[in-house]
């Protein structure tokens, strides 16, 4: 088995990773896709470190089908550990290759900004007069010598402006909703009142030409080539159309009750692994049940895609985060050849998980073909991102533990109900997770919800906890049906896990009369860890008064995060105001600093507003949080000081941190308020009604 | 036809006069930094200078527009020289997905226009209406109170 990045595996063409162009430029490919995290300055930056160019001399290309390496998803924090390791790799090669085209002993040369110099050469040389233009023609099998950490003088420094950013600051229309080809349509779909209303009629007449209209099953949109009065139309026809409901969303019950009456299946965690076997009955002193509801992926910009058909050929613009799956998918639903297919990634509004692009540009698709020849741009409204966006699933975490006589915890127990966290499309099943296609007469039900059961997946992502507990069970509660569509939000279940087991830890360590920070210490031993932790506990300059603390390790095998909230909390209104936010962690080997820095701190604060404010709020006829003041999320005036520190380990791999944080970030903030107020949250979001009602507990 | 000053120029637009300010530059004007995000004040993507105070384009008519000096991203550089205000959010990474960016630059454009050197509290209070999805807050607080110095 080959020790190479299991991207260079499937892709072992160095040509598809990198080429050098004749005006000196180098081009860098990446099958990732910049979301606003900021990989694509993260790939510029190891591409130049590994070949000793400028950073500027390296373009990043990124994601179109049949183009770019086939990197499956932008998903996982998985970024800078798969595609940075493969285009650090075939930079390497790239490096001995053309090295080697002027010397027998590459070795020796050195490369300065693109220039080698060295023994046996009887001038300067570069990048560019031994390779520019002319392809590499070279499978990679196996790995070469990568350049010695120690020798950086670009990665893990703060100094990188983001690549994309300057275009961005300028106004130029980089996002998909900028695009504009000639003859375009506006294209706006009108959706049902709910998941499970039917349309029984709509009249179409008022829409005459040049505009276009069409109904398929419960599926409307309509067209215009200006936009505006698309948006016009679709309100008008909305206004017409006549729905039936089938049936109600279950809305009665609470959801942590919802989530214990209608478990699936269970399945204990042994050897990071879900089994199924049954569970150990386990009677435990001390317990605590925590709980989450659905929480929006809330992408700023509604989701929105183009799509143009042409003698066959579909062409599609999508802000999808699996270029590779949505092609898949579209293949399917439209009963096309993929190969007659071809998807150009480009920017949406930040997605922080699987929000609803991949529906959008189903969407497009299905407008493009109705107007054959025409480009089609595709928007979403904000009602309708805020109701048919896939969620991030409700969940209710139980834990128990006994302490022993010295206040060790020697039995642990954690179990988990949730709902399906991964709704992405999965080409080739029977079912389909796309609006659309629960629309079309000819479409497709949606795929019968099924636990996953690898390591670290969906709802059982950091469940595991990171402290040494001699006798532990871990226990996922599937939960199969979802009164909400639910998919892969930012972190998936790591967040409340992590929230539910940082907030337990202190539950623990008060019980065991130990200060939070001591009491962690005890239960651990992975060195990089402990270091985080008490780094965080350095920069915060301690954890007393009203601060708390919370810790984990991202999947346990990826960043290590360590945080300290402090909190003031309103003795009348019962408001949470957090002040202070210090944040410590180990990414490993450090590519971008900043972006690094920039990751960690936005998803804290992007937790802080779950925690604090965030609740999808529904009732049996469908979802009634569709705007930003139904479903309010963390405003400036919100916002607390923000403090970072990262550990660099150059020698060691870089570890993916875009979801490092949610969970300590969570936990720490839970603490604090209990620090604050004595009083012990346990329900998100941390609402004056929730602390009111844990206060009278 | 609809007269429309637009970034220290006078241009004439075609387009019905209730249609949201929002669209027609967005659409008629190539002006693609005025984003949508809400089309009901609720989010600030699509801020705009109208009489060099920050209102949401995504409400206003093209017909209240008309008699106002209006000013979006594109029109605080000189040329390729950025605003104080865009460099200070360049050059600090103050921002992630950068969908919410433009109408905060504005935003802010204005605050420093009034106020060289506002404070923490003006700063917050300036974008409190201004939604950010991915928590670049603190660098974009950060960057302006950097700038403020």
């Amino acid at each position: 088995m080959s020790n190479l990045p299991g991207s260079l595996i499937r892709t072992p063409d160095l040509d598809r990773w990198i080429a050098i162009e004749n005006d000196g430029s180098i081009i860098v490919s990446t099958g990732k896709v910049e979301l606003g995290q900021g990989i694509l300055t993260a790939i510029q930056l190891i591409a130049a470190e590994e070949l000793d160019v400028d950073p500027d001399q390296i373009h990043v290309r990124s994601a179109e089908t049949g183009i770019t390496p086939n990197e499956m998803v932008t998903a996982g924090s998985m970024s800078v550990e798969t595609s940075g390791a493969a285009v650090r790799q075939a930079c390497a090669w790239a490096r001995r290759l053309m090295l080697s085209e002027v010397s027998d002993d590459p070795a020796q040369l050195e490369v300065s900004n693109g220039i080698v110099t060295g023994p046996g050469l009887n001038a300067p040389t570069s990048y560019t007069e031994i390779q520019a233009g002319t392809p590499f023609k070279f499978q990679i099998v196996d790995p070469t010598q990568e350049k010695d950490p120690s020798k950086y003088k670009v990665l893990g420094r703060d100094n990188h402006v983001r690549i994309d950013l300057e275009d961005k600051i300028r106004g130029v229309g980089v996002f998909v909703h900028d695009l504009e080809f000639p003859d375009m349509l506006h294209a706006r779909i009108i959706r049902p009142p709910s998941y499970h209303h039917r349309l029984k009629s709509v009249d179409l007449t008022q829409i005459e030409a040049p505009d276009l209209g069409f109904v398929d099953g419960s599926f409307i949109a309509v067209m215009s080539t200006d936009e505006y009065r698309a948006t016009r139309l679709a309100e008008s026809v909305g206004n017409m159309a006549i729905w039936t409901q089938t049936r109600e969303i279950p809305a009665d019950n609470p959801l942590p009750d919802y989530l214990v009456a209608h478990e699936t299946s269970a399945f204990p965690i042994l050897d990071n692994v879900p089994q199924d076997v049954p569970p150990r009955s386990l009677t435990t002193a001390i317990n605590a049940v925590y709980s989450r509801p659905y929480l929006m992926h809330g992408s700023l910009g509604p989701s929105a895609a183009a799509a143009h058909l042409v003698d066959g050929i579909l062409t599609v613009w999508s802000p999808s985060q699996g270029i590779e799956l949505i092609r898949h998918t579209l293949a399917q639903l439209l009963a096309m050849d993929a190969k007659t297919i071809r998807v150009i990634y480009i920017q949406g509004a930040g997605c922080y998980g699987h929000n609803a692009a991949d529906d959008a540009t189903v969407d497009a698709a299905l407008c493009a073909r109705a107007a054959p020849g025409r480009p089609v741009l595709l928007k979403w409204s904000r009602a309708d991102e805020h109701q048919w966006e896939p969620y991030g699933p409700a969940m209710r975490v139980g834990m128990g533990a006994n302490l022993s006589d010295r206040g060790d915890v020697d039995l642990w127990t954690h179990d988990v109900w949730s709902f399906s966290h991964v709704g992405r499309p999965a080409p080739g099943r029977t079912g389909m997770d796309i609006v659309a296609a629960w629309h079309l007469n000819n479409g497709f039900e949606p795929n019968e919800p099924a636990p996953r059961l690898g390591s670290e997946s969906g709802i059982h992502r950091n469940a595991l906890p990171i402290y040494e507990i001699s006798d532990q069970q871990v226990v996922k509660r599937f939960v199969s049906d979802s009164p909400l569509r639910t998919s892969a939000l930012r972190s998936l279940g790591a967040q409340c896990n992590v929230f539910a087991i940082e907030s337990f830890m202190d539950e623990l360590a008060l019980a065991a009369n130990t200060d939070p920070v001591t009491f962690r210490l005890r239960h651990l031993q992975d060195t990089r860890a402990i270091a985080v932790l008490q780094r965080v506990v350095e920069l915060a300059g301690g954890v007393s008064g009203s601060r708390g603390i919370g810790l984990a390790q991202y999947k346990n095998r990826q960043c290590y995060a360590a945080v300290v909230a402090e909190v003031i909390v309103d003795t009348t209104t019962a408001e949470v105001r957090v002040t202070h936010l210090w944040i410590a962690a180990d990414a490993g080997r450090v590519v971008d600093r900043d972006g690094l820095t920039n990751q960690l701190e936005g998803g804290a604060i992007q937790a802080l507003s779950w925690c604090l404010k965030e609740a999808v709020a529904f009732d049996r006829n469908g979802i009634t949080s569709r705007d930003w003041e139904t479903y309010p999320i963390l405003r400036f005036s919100e916002i607390p000081l923000v403090e970072t520190d990262v550990i660099d380990r150059p020698q060691l791999e870089s570890l993916g941190a875009g979801e490092a944080t949610q969970g300590p970030t969570s936990g720490a903030l839970a603490n604090a308020i209990y620090a604050a107020t004595s009083i012990r949250v346990r329900n998100m979001p941390f609402t004056p009604q929730h602390l009111r009602e844990a206060a009278a507990d | 036809m609809t007269e429309l000053q637009l970034n220290g120029e006078s241009i004439a637009v075609e387009a019905i006069e209730t249609t949201p300010l929002a669209y027609v530059l967005r659409n008629e004007c190539g002006i693609k930094s005025v984003k949508l995000g809400c089309e009901a004040e609720q989010c600030g993507a699509c801020t705009v200078l109208a009489d060099d105070r920050p209102v949401p384009s995504c409400t206003l008519a093209l017909s209240d527009a008309s008699e106002r000096r209006l000013t979006t991203l594109e029109g605080l550089a000189k040329g390729d020289v950025l605003s104080a205000v865009q460099n200070a959010l360049l050059t600090s990474n103050a921002s992630q997905c950068g969908y919410c960016l433009s109408g905060i630059a504005v935003a802010a454009y204005a605050l420093f226009q009034s106020n060289a050197h506002p404070t923490h509290n003006n700063i917050v209070n300036a974008l409190d209406g201004h939604l950010c999805r991915c928590g670049a807050h603190p660098r974009v607080i950060r960057a302006l109170e950097q700038l403020a110095k």
